[in-house]
Parts: structure tokens; sequence; C-alpha cells
């Protein structure tokens, strides 16, 4: 039994940043890289199955990256992934969520998990898409957002529970193999230990092309995105009125507009 | 290809109100004589007509599926065979946690053009540009859709105006293609049960983030509240540490703070996730040690500072 995990090595910007050149994006130079949070909570969900599974449990982690996304993986390995893929050359630069999606659909088809768990979104583009789009690609049954899965490896269904908006929970049972993507909150991820994380650094790592996986030219990169970007800008923003001061003179401010605009308080 | 066709959103029988919000985007970006229509999806698609009869919607489809859950099957293969039949230039749907379970999938099987959390569409000739945020909505992203004749756009909530008053669109009935049953629907279940308050009637919140570091921390919020005569809410980070109840979560998948006038936000960064449930808020202070977070951009005030101290600060001035 397998399960294939499919994270993302997000970038947040620093303080201050520049867009290129071409107007299509940040520098580089001003990303800072991390492994996305909603990735931690899937590969975790991965790895506690395997724990409690009666039978053997694989954990694959893959991951559709330059070389430096390296580094996600080797934080996959050191929390208990067994193997790691990256996938990756020049031709993937300026593929969408949904050129992704067909990367990471050419790996399953190669690996042919019982369950690929992804994130519900990345933090840095917040597209939720990646993992249902996978799902289409390969025809898998598929749920969005979980916060609660029961699954014994090896079974032909799963139970889950969707997080809708507004404190609702929708408990659902799908078919496997199956797509799901993994909210915030599921489980609490571990910390991976020093031992684990030197034990990671020697693990190899699989790196493959598109063509290794025996990609169409028309499904790879820009020509298999559903979207182009145009242009990259920095938005006018509403800005508060700051406060200013020491933090008494801010503090003394903000108690004048709670007693205004909130009335009967002490 | 042409024309505007919007997905009405329904949940457990109830029209989501983001299906209204779709009808104004739909009348903003179409074209001169295309037309508007609004498809109805769910078990009893009729019951719907009245709600979504306002003006700005030239025809209403109604689409009969076999249950009322939701079910990304049933869901992908109607609108995949509603869009064959049609052909819209662009279909609407909201960035929703329903949307997050299909669209993607629907806009692969077809080929469709598609983007999500989309906040501004416009057509520059014949070229439709979407424009959402990107690295944590510090930047806008305008993208197009090349060679794509329908396009596929998850619209962000709370964005455009529902339309008002009433209006009579023709109504006609689409069959849809039977669909497998993979994803079965068993229960809903209420998280917040359990806790003494409703955070969407509180007219006053003070609300923490991850800012507070430790679950040690949150007692002298807590004891400010109390002093302020505030409910004490909280962003995501903090619920899903049990640091407080799930109900307490301020939020798209907590509670909106419908009834709030005042939101004191303390070491909230600004996830949109979480702005989403208070960003209408007549008077939001934002108290946070970055003055480079979100939260700065949707606050009427900000305060830069060390949220401890602040909040020493503050409770000082309503001691005695």
């Amino acid at each position: 039994m397998k399960v294939l995990v499919a994270v993302k090595q997000v970038a947040a910007l620093d303080e201050d940043f520049e867009i290129r050149a071409d107007g299509k994006d940040v520098e580089a130079d001003f990303l800072v890289r991390d492994l996305n949070e909603w990735d931690d909570f899937s590969l975790e969900e991965a790895v506690k199955m395997k724990e409690v599974a009666g039978t053997p449990v694989e954990v694959v982690a893959v991951c559709v990256g330059p070389e430096e996304a390296d580094e996600a993986l080797r934080k996959c390995l050191a929390k208990g992934a067994d193997r790691a893929i990256r996938v990756w050359d020049e031709s993937l630069a300026g593929a969408d969520s949904i050129a992704i999606a067909r990367v990471i659909a050419a790996v399953a088809r190669r690996e042919e998990p019982q369950l690929l768990l992804a994130g519900a979104q990345a933090a840095d583009h917040a597209f939720a898409s990646t993992g249902v789009a996978v799902a289409a690609l390969l025809d898998w049954p598929h749920a969005a957002v979980i916060t609660h899965l029961a699954y014994t490896p090896g079974s032909g269904s799963a139970v889950l529970r969707r997080e809708l908006e507004g404190g609702v929970l929708h408990e659902m049972q799908i078919e496997c193999p199956a797509v799901l993507t993994i909210q915030l909150g599921i489980n609490t991820p571990r910390y991976a230990s020093l031992r684990s994380i030197k034990q990671a650094a020697a693990k190899p790592i699989e790196v493959l092309t598109p063509a290794d996986l025996q990609m169409p030219a028309g499904e790879v990169g820009e020509a298999g995105s559903a979207s182009r970007v145009r242009r990259m800008y920095v938005p006018e923003k509403g800005r508060a009125q700051m406060i200013e001061g020491s933090v008494e003179e801010q503090a003394a401010r903000v108690a004048q507009l709670i007693r205004e605009r909130a009335g009967g308080a002490a | 290809m042409s024309g505007v066709l919007v997905i009405a959103e329904q949940r457990r029988g109830e029209l989501r109100p983001a299906t209204l919000e779709m009808v104004t985007a739909a009348q903003s970006v179409r074209r001169p004589g295309e037309r508007v229509a609004v498809a109805l999806l769910a078990d009893e698609p009729q019951r719907f007509v009245p709600a979504v009869s306002v003006p700005g919607v030239d025809e209403i489809v109604t689409v009969q599926l076999a249950t009322r859950d939701f079910d990304p099957d049933a869901l992908e293969t109607a609108l995949g065979a509603l869009i064959e039949a049609r052909r819209p230039a662009l279909v609407l749907v909201p960035h929703s946690i329903d949307s997050f379970g299909y669209a993607a999938a629907l806009a692969v099987k077809g080929n469709y053009g598609f983007a999500t959390d989309v906040f501004r569409i416009a057509f520059e000739g014949d070229a439709l540009l979407a424009t959402r945020g990107g690295y944590g909505q510090k930047v806008s992203i305008e993208v197009d859709f090349p060679g794509k004749e329908v396009v596929l756009l998850a619209l962000r909530a709370n964005v455009f105006k529902p339309p008002e008053g009433r209006a009579t669109p023709a109504v006609s009935a689409f069959a849809a293609p039977a669909a497998p049953a993979r994803l079965t629907g068993r229960e809903y279940i209420e998280v917040s049960a359990g806790d003494d308050i409703d955070m969407s009637a509180a007219e006053f919140i003070l609300s923490i983030g991850r800012g507070v570091g430790e679950q040690a921390n949150v007692e002298q919020f807590r004891e400010l509240a109390e002093t302020i005569g505030a409910a004490l809410g909280c962003s995501r980070p903090i619920a899903d540490a049990g640091w407080l109840p799930k109900s307490r979560q301020i939020g798209q998948s907590g509670k909106t703070a419908s009834a709030c006038k005042l939101y004191v936000a303390m070491g909230i960064s600004g996830a949109i996730q979480h702005l989403a449930g208070m960003k209408h808020v007549a008077t939001i202070v934002a108290v946070n040690a970055d003055a480079s977070a979100s939260i700065f951009s949707v606050a009427t005030y900000g305060v830069v500072a060390d949220i401890f101290e602040f909040a020493a600060a503050l409770r000082a001035q309503f001691r005695g």
C-alpha cells in the first residue's frame, strides 16, 4: 500500500522586494522559501497512517520544482516519508497549478498509490486547485478541505469530513483510490529530530524530467497551463490610520476608541 | 462562444449568497448583446428560481441532480455537459469550499481557461483578463487565457454587491447525464456546539492570533477582553492548537463577525481566510509588531507595537 503526498515549496516575500524586469513575478532574490504549511499536515496524515497500519505502508513525497525544492523534500524525509521524487526541467517554468497537476498525475500513474494527499491550498498563491485537478486527470474520486480522515490502508473506501464555511463539517464516504486535499488542523505535525534530519540529508531524492514521465510536450509548462501571467504589480491598498507615540499613548487612544464605539465597557 | 454562465451554489436547500454577487460580476463584464444565464443544480432546482429572479439575469437553467448533498462527480458531469451544449465564453463559480472540490476538475476535463480567487474581471478586446492576489495577497496578478474558448473563474466572495429588485427571466430545464456516485454524504456536524458564546452576535470582539506565541499567554488576553467588555475571538492557528474553542474562530471556516461594530485584532497577520470573517466591520483596530502585516490594509486604525506591552498598557487604561 502506498500513499503519494504532493508537496510544494512555497515562497514568501521579503519585507522589501522588487518586481522582475519582465513584470511577471518577483525577483527570485526576494523570495524566502519553505515547505507549504498545508503540506506539512498532509505529510503528517500519511506518516500517521503508516505508523498505525497493520500492513506495510510506503509514503512517497513528490514535488515539482527546481533543485532548491530539495529542501522541502528533505523536510518530508526527515518527518517520515520513505522516498522523495522531484520533477523538473526548464520547460516547467511558467507552469500554472493545472500544468503542475499534469506532472503530479504523471508521477501518480507511475507510482500507482492507493491514496494521494495534497494541501488544500498553498500559502503563496492559494490556487486551491492542484490536488483536485490531479484527481480529474487520473479520473479518481476526490474531496477537498479535509479536517478528519479515517482510512484503513488497503480498504476500498475512506470516511472523511470536509470543513465547510461557518463552522460546519460534512462527513462523507469516498471510494479509493482517491485524491484528498488536506486542511490545516487535521493533526499536529511533528517536528523532525536532529537525528532524522541528518538521516534525511543522506537519503537520495529521485530527480525526473517530464520526458522521463513520457509527458507530451503539449501538456508541459505554459502549454499545459489554463492561464498565463500577464503582469504582477503591487496593488494600491487601503492603509490603516496609524496610531503613533509611546505604547501608553497608543493604548490611551485605543481606549478612547473603545469607549466611543463599544459604549458601556468600564 | 458568447455569454456568461453563472453557477448558483446551494447547500442543504439554501442558496449561498455568493450566487447573486456573481450575477453582478457577470453584468459588469458581459459584452454588448451577451446574455447572462444562471444554472441551478440541485435535487429540486425549481425551488431556487424565485431567489435568482433578479435584474441582470436573462435566463435561468434548471438542472436536476440525484442528491441535495454536494457531489463533485454529479456537478462535474452535469456542468461539463451544460457548458458543452451552450459554449459560454465565461463561466463563474464562487471561490468556496464546494468549488475547491470540483472547479479545477471541471476546468481540466473541459480544457477551459481557469483561475481561482479572482476579484476583478475585464475584457480587453477579445481577451478576458482576471486579477487575483499572490504571495499572501502582497501582490496582484493579472492573468489571461490564450487559446481558451471557455474560461472558468472562481470569484472571491464579498467583492461584488448583489443586485436589488425582482425580474422575470425565462426558465428552461437541462437534462444532465448520470454520474457515478463515488463520494456520498453521511451527515453534517456543527463544530461550535458546547460553547456559551455566539461570536456572530458579538458587537465588540477582541481577537488574538499567532502573535500570542504560546498557550500560557492566552489567559492575559482573556482577562483583557473581560476588562474592556469584549468577546474573545481568535484566528485559525489558536483554535487549531486548542488554546481556544473552535467556536471562537473568526474567518471563512469559523464564524463571521456579523454583528460586530468594533474589532480589535492583536497579533493577527491577516490571512485572507481570517479577513473574510471580519473585514466588513465598521471599526477595526489592528495591533501587530510587524508593520508590513496584511491586517493593516483592512484595518481602520493600526498600532505597531509589541502586543504584550500594548495589552498591559490598555488594561491599565481601564483600571480604577
